[in-house]
């Protein structure tokens, strides 16, 4: 027991006297920053999507959209997003001549990435929500988009909430890997504890606890957001 | 008012609207009466295109609805529906359910003629002759408290102003479809389809649904009815489509059609359920 004592004042020494926290807290900060607005950009993507592949396909415009979008979310499912990162940061960005700081790029690649996942998740949202609800739109003379936008839409996510959640978490947990690209997340952090003070265990320890109120946190808020939209059901 | 001529409609191989050819006259309230699998609702469905016919013309007002090149959203402003299952909006308060379409449709409408002002404006500049701009004597704010005054006098008029700020799974079924039919009635339609509007009510809800319904016939609403209650089609019709396998079989005043019935299906139909 003693040498762990000797192990965390290592750490807090680190930590506390040499700006260790400082790291830590960038660390933090770009962790939530890639998975909240990678989840936002996720959404979007997704969204967008999933109303391509439930929309009819009498004209030939939707069948060749609907196309392009099985192609992506084939691309984006079908390959790690550390193998995603790697050729956006190191192939696709460089040959497009585009310099990008690297915590844009995981924001991005994030973003693609869980659009891929959303998209399906949202998909099966909308195919969730009574046909009548669009029918019942779309006899009082509204158009397809608007009712889609805002009834039925609407009514998905409050279904896929749950789901959605599990993605926001995954991805909280899956920025782990930015440091290939050289992105500052709590690895980096913890990892530049360790390399100063010889001594990996306290700081791994105290990473792991941090990931895991994060993911607390997080499930808490989904929950909160969960009940609030559940106003319209009766079961609350 | 609506003229349907040869109206067609197929699901792949199976034939279940096989040529229906009928006009509808202002202030007529049709009842459409038949077996299970008949056509009725397709038949009504394909009056509002919720089905699209798959050959035959839907005539209204002078428009071929059927054509897929017509909007058939602006026509569809002017029919309006209530549905078997009622289908409330379970995501808005029941007074949003009856603003929704009215507010959407008049801000849609009011930029639309903001837009052409500014096209009018723009090309003002560059020539000698003026052209005058549409007048605008109204606001978003003012659609959406017109919709609002007009969803509570609605409200009012069935006796529920009080559930106004509910959501719909908090109501009882015959609540729901009387809501769902000032939802329709908050459009000012020319005509209403109903689709078996009481089919899926409790047997004491039933009564004040149809009494609903009854009051807008009295007033004069045009109205195509697919109803099991024979009772109110009798009382209520003036006319009846009696429709078997996909085809009108027989059409004639409520008196005549149940009291002397010409087609030996006709008289089998109604001799069972009557």
């Amino acid at each position: 027991m003693g040498s762990f004592g000797k192990k965390i004042e290592k750490f807090w020494e680190i930590f506390y006297e040499h700006d260790g926290y400082v790291k830590v807290l960038t660390g933090l900060e770009n962790t939530l920053y890639i998975a909240i607005v990678g989840l936002a950009i996720g959404i979007v993507i997704g969204t967008l999507i999933a109303v391509v592949k439930v929309i009819p396909k009498y004209k030939r415009i939707t069948r060749i959209l609907d196309g392009i979008c099985t192609f992506y979310v084939g691309l984006f499912r079908g390959t790690p997003v550390v193998v995603q990162l790697l050729v956006a940061y190191y192939v696709v960005l460089p040959l497009l001549g585009i310099h990008m700081p690297a915590l844009n790029v995981c924001v991005m690649v994030f973003g693609l990435n869980s659009g891929a996942y959303v998209s399906e998740i949202m998909r099966s949202g909308i195919l969730s929500v009574d046909p009548g609800q669009m029918e019942a739109g779309r006899a009082l003379g509204l158009s397809y988009r608007v009712t889609m936008m805002k009834i039925v839409v609407p009514q998905a996510i409050k279904n896929i909430l749950p789901t959605l959640g599990n993605e926001f978490i995954a991805l909280i947990k899956e920025t782990s890997v930015v440091s290939f690209v050289g992105a500052a997340d709590l690895y980096v952090a913890f990892n530049y504890i360790g390399s100063n003070s010889y001594e990996f265990m306290v700081p791994y320890l105290v990473m792991a606890l941090i990931y895991i109120v994060l993911v607390a946190i997080a499930a808490l808020l989904i929950r909160v957001m969960e009940r609030s939209l559940r106003k319209s059901d009766r079961r609350n | 008012m609506i003229d349907v001529i040869d109206l067609r409609k197929n699901y792949g191989n199976l034939e279940v609207l096989k040529g229906i050819t009928t006009t509808i006259k202002k202030g007529e309230k049709i009842v459409i009466i038949g077996p299970s699998g008949s056509g009725k609702s397709t038949f009504l469905r394909c009056l509002n295109c919720m089905e699209d016919p798959t050959s035959g013309s839907i005539i209204f007002e002078g428009v071929n609805i059927a054509d897929m090149k017509v909007d058939i959203n602006v026509h569809r402003r002017h029919m309006g529906m209530v549905f078997q299952q009622f289908n409330l909006f379970n995501n808005k308060t029941v007074i949003d359910n009856i603003m929704l379409a009215p507010v959407h449709i008049g801000i849609q409408d009011l930029r639309s003629q903001k837009f052409r002002n500014f096209l009018t404006r723009i090309k003002n500049i560059f020539s000698s002759n003026k052209q005058p701009l549409i007048e605008i004597n109204t606001s978003k704010a003012k659609i959406k408290e017109e919709a609002r005054q007009n969803a509570l006098r609605l409200l009012k008029r069935i006796g529920l102003e009080d559930k106004a700020n509910v959501y719909p799974s908090t109501l009882s079924g015959g609540q729901k479809q009387r809501i769902a039919i000032i939802r329709a009635l908050a459009m000012n339609p020319k005509v209403i389809l109903f689709d078996e509007p009481t089919s899926a009510l409790d047997p004491e809800m039933v009564g004040e649904v149809l009494d609903l319904i009854r009051q807008l016939a009295d007033e004069g609403m045009t109205m195509v009815i697919v109803t099991h209650e024979m009772g109110f089609a009798r009382e209520v019709a003036t006319r009846v489509l009696f429709m078997d396998e996909g085809r009108i079989i027989e059409e004639n005043t409520p008196e005549e059609i149940f009291t002397n019935p010409q087609n030996p299906r006709t008289k089998e139909f109604l001799s069972k359920v009557l």
